[in-house]
């Protein structure tokens, strides 16, 4: 069995474990032996900021923010795109150059129709 | 342990010691407080963490933002009768061994605010204080004395015994009361079981009032 060549290895294995498992298992006996649990609800509660939770976490937002969730990607997405096509605007063709722009047309078709549905109108 | 012969065989190079002295010392020298701050002593719980006074050369500078982790709430200020049922509330979810240093002039009596309506008056009325620091607000030196008072008084708690501490003891009180903001005043307005009505005996008709302070 010693002349195995993955005997040390297997020594080496039940040593680690013993190592990582010796600590919890005398922390364990020790919380047996003096330290006694005293568990209650006040303490097992979950939320751990002084306040009870209340309500339900699940809560719903208002449909109506999809606006501005759209407003967002319009902006958002045509900065992202405009930004690589200011750098390197000398140097694209005109097709390139016309493809950009109908795809800035199309995001202020988006623009124009909030802005037609009154959505940039602060209530 | 007798202490003389403890010395006596030090010098010859022999050292003992006992498992309650090295649980102590290793409580002791690594008693986490709460990240937890309530009025201006908070500035000075701060300073004293801070390089200049720097808590952490007494093992105490790992301050952590949730109760299950700590060992030690410092109630750094004024405890309003709003705050005081989250106070006690955090206490609760601390594990044991817990210990609280009611900082400054206000944590122990109300100080400057007494007679307001809406302080409480110590915080000892709900949960057992250790350490009382007297300032407004104390000095960082007051708050490393404080601490130090509490790691001497952690040094010389028993393992067994009738005297051992309450994290010892399977009988003794595990859960404080959260007090309730009533309509007119916290209810209950103190813990008797913490905090006993003072006596006040007035000597010019030689009478005995149980009065409780409100």
């Amino acid at each position: 069995m010693a002349s195995n060549p993955y005997f040390s290895l297997a020594v080496l294995f039940f040593a680690a474990l013993g190592f990582g498992l010796a600590p919890l298992g005398l922390a364990w006996l020790w919380a047996k032996a003096f330290s006694p649990p005293k568990p209650n609800a006040v303490k097992n509660a979950i939320y751990e900021c002084g306040l009870e939770s209340r309500g339900d976490a699940w809560m719903q937002f208002h449909s109506a923010y999809y606006l501005y969730a759209i407003i967002f990607l319009i902006f958002d997405v045509e900065s992202v795109f405009l930004l690589p096509f200011a750098v390197a605007f000398t140097g694209l063709s005109a097709e390139a150059c016309a493809a950009m722009l109908v795809f800035v047309l199309l995001l202020v078709e988006g623009l124009a129709w909030a802005w037609a549905k009154g959505v940039l109108t602060w209530a | 342990m007798d202490e003389g012969l403890k010395i006596e065989l030090g010098k010859q190079g022999v050292f003992v010691t006992t498992i309650q002295e090295r649980y102590n010392w290793g409580r002791r020298n690594s008693v986490w407080p709460m990240q937890f701050g309530l009025a201006c002593c908070a500035i000075e719980m701060i300073a004293t963490t801070m390089a200049r006074y720097d808590l952490a050369r007494f093992g105490g500078e790992v301050f952590r933002p949730s109760p299950r982790q700590a060992d030690l709430m410092i109630i750094s200020g004024t405890v309003t009768k709003k705050m005081a049922p989250q106070v006690v509330r955090l206490y609760n979810q601390m594990a044991e061994p817990k210990y609280v240093i009611a900082m400054g002039a206000c944590a122990i009596s109300g100080g400057p605010f007494k007679q307001g309506y809406n302080v409480l008056k110590g915080i000892d009325r709900y949960i057992p204080v250790d350490v009382h620091i007297p300032g407004c607000p104390p000095r960082p030196e007051a708050l490393i004395q404080a601490f130090m008072t509490l790691q001497k008084k952690i040094d010389g708690q028993h393992l067994t015994g009738e005297d051992r501490p309450r994290h010892l003891n399977s009988e003794a009180q595990g859960e404080f009361p959260v007090p309730v903001f009533g309509e007119h005043d916290l209810e209950p307005a103190a813990n008797p079981g913490v905090w006993p009505v003072p006596v006040v005996i007035q000597t010019g008709n030689k009478e005995e009032v149980n009065k409780p302070q409100q």
